[in-house]
């Protein structure tokens, strides 16, 4: 199983690299991001909007849900009575199974009118990091319940013994020895949120621009392959290829950094 | 186009058993390269072929016209030619400057590849680099929905598909273009300056199962389908 996975992988990857390769020799990758901008059917191939723009509305999104899925994993587990801690857990659990054309088409007629009233033209950054939060919220707070709720008993029972408030517990034992947990948890978030494809589509407004503050519209990598692979021929479907394999390595290295984190669990030993 | 293909292939296939229509979405260029490499008995093309393209053997089976979209809320009824350019160029930028509220103007453009949007470009005679956009769709209803979202919106979409929305009841409102009134009556007649074929292409003069095809698809036979499409059909 694990070696079909692997291979699957490696298969892929094959293919992405072997597409992207007419536009590697013919454009290079100097010109991704050198030319006047992005005209790929007059053979102008500047990608940086769209890479800037997929860090931003990932990042943006990561300082949302990061705290916000840490805290509701604590107030879950510490402050929640024991019934209402599972029903917010079994809601967070049905958010992350929303399919993402459904957070897309939500955001487009819930999120972004209030924003065009409020600063037009609407669909922008901003609507693309709140989806975003919402759309890994889950994978952040699951992943950070299920790490303070593997913190040993004995801490917080030596902690409470010594006469340490609950706040305190919290915040100085439970949070710090928990810390690589959380970080995996929100690595594998930025890992969503940069290849989240149909809600950034809909809600992003996809004008290939370096966006100057929140209420201006962005274009992701993703959602430009979406919007342009169809229609593609030539040059342009293998820089579009080649798009997909810089996102991908980025996606790779985002997973790896997790990885890493998640391998030296420090209270491994208490156990 | 596709979905109306999808529809006629069906119908083609109930009637000669044995048959298979397998239809692939792309757009135009797609369906024009896919024919040109023979990996497509039949492209679809939703556009004139052009020239360049003259290798190729067009059957145009309905018409489809692009019409320009606003908020219904927006009390402007027309807009001429130069004042589209300018407001898809950024020289105009509040709809005060055409007789309409204070209000920035948003613009939806089409994502690059749609034929939509080399119709429209070419039409207004502008480039895509001219094009100062807020808002870049992909499909009609993305279109019509940011619009329909945004009091101070523009596009353009497919008349058939934005008649359709209004009649549903989305606040969204068709303007006239030189002086035509943008509905599929004035499509049907050829009268709306923007419209465009939706073409059947073919390598070489269609003959055999493909000559059959391309027939079925132009005769009165499908004429319920395209209109359920919101498309126009040829005239009999």
């Amino acid at each position: 199983m694990a070696w079909g996975a692997a291979s699957l992988l490696l298969f892929i990857i094959g293919f992405v690299v072997l597409e992207s390769w007419p536009a590697l020799s013919h454009i290079g990758l100097w010109r991704l991001f050198l030319d006047a901008g992005w005209f790929p059917t007059e053979q102008s191939y500047q990608l940086t909007p769209m890479v800037t723009g997929t860090m931003f509305a990932a990042i943006g999104s990561i300082f949302l849900a990061a705290p916000l899925g840490i805290l509701s994993a604590v107030f879950c587990h510490f402050y929640a009575p024991p019934i209402l801690g599972l029903w917010f857990r079994r809601m967070v659990e049905i958010l992350a199974g929303i399919p993402s054309v459904v957070f897309g088409f939500w955001g487009l007629v819930v999120l972004v009118p209030p924003i065009a009233a409020w600063h037009p033209p609407g669909p922008s950054l901003l609507a693309g990091i709140l989806i975003l939060t919402l759309m890994i919220l889950p994978t952040i707070m699951l992943i950070a319940h299920s790490s303070i709720s593997q913190v040993p008993t004995s801490y917080i029972q030596s902690a409470t013994a010594l006469g340490l408030s609950r706040s305190a517990v919290i915040w100085r034992i439970i949070l710090p020895v928990s810390r690589r947990g959380l970080l995996t948890g929100t690595f594998l978030g930025l890992a969503r949120a940069l290849g989240e494809t149909m809600a950034i589509l809909m809600v992003c407004g996809n004008v290939v621009q370096h966006p100057s503050h929140l209420f201006d519209p962005i274009r992701t990598l993703t959602a430009n392959i979406a919007l342009e692979m169809a229609y593609a021929v030539d040059h342009h479907r293998s820089a579009l290829f080649l798009s997909g394999l810089i996102l991908m390595m980025l996606v790779m290295a985002v997973v790896i950094l997790a990885e890493a984190f998640h391998q030296k669990t420090p209270y491994a030993a208490a156990k | 186009m596709a979905p109306l293909l999808l529809e006629i292939g069906k119908r083609f296939e109930a009637d000669h058993p044995g048959t298979r229509i397998d239809v692939q979405t792309g757009g135009s260029s797609r369906g024009i390269a896919d024919t040109n490499k023979g990996l497509a008995d039949i492209g679809m093309a939703s556009r004139a072929l052009t020239p360049r393209e003259n290798n190729l053997h067009g059957s145009v089976v309905a018409q489809d016209g692009i019409g320009i979209i606003i908020h219904k809320s927006n009390p402007i009824r027309e807009l001429g030619i130069d004042q589209i350019q300018d407001i898809y160029t950024g020289r105009i930028t509040n709809w005060q400057e055409v007789g309409g509220p204070t209000a920035p103007i948003t613009v939806v453009n089409k994502a690059q590849g749609r034929s939509t949007l080399e119709l429209f470009l070419q039409f207004f005679q502008l480039s895509t680099r001219d094009i100062h956009a807020h808002v870049v769709i992909g499909d009609n209803e993305q279109g019509i929905k940011t619009v329909a979202g945004n009091p101070h919106a523009i596009g353009y979409v497919s008349i058939g598909t934005a008649q359709f929305n209004a009649v549903q009841g989305l606040p969204i409102r068709l303007l006239p273009l030189q002086n035509i009134p943008a509905s599929l009556e004035t499509v049907r007649t050829g009268i709306f300056p923007l419209s465009r074929p939706l073409t059947l292409v073919t390598k070489s003069p269609p003959t055999g199962l493909t000559k059959t095809f391309i027939q079925f698809a132009q005769s009165s036979h499908v004429h319920d389908l395209i209109l359920s499409q919101y498309f126009v059909p040829l005239q009999d």
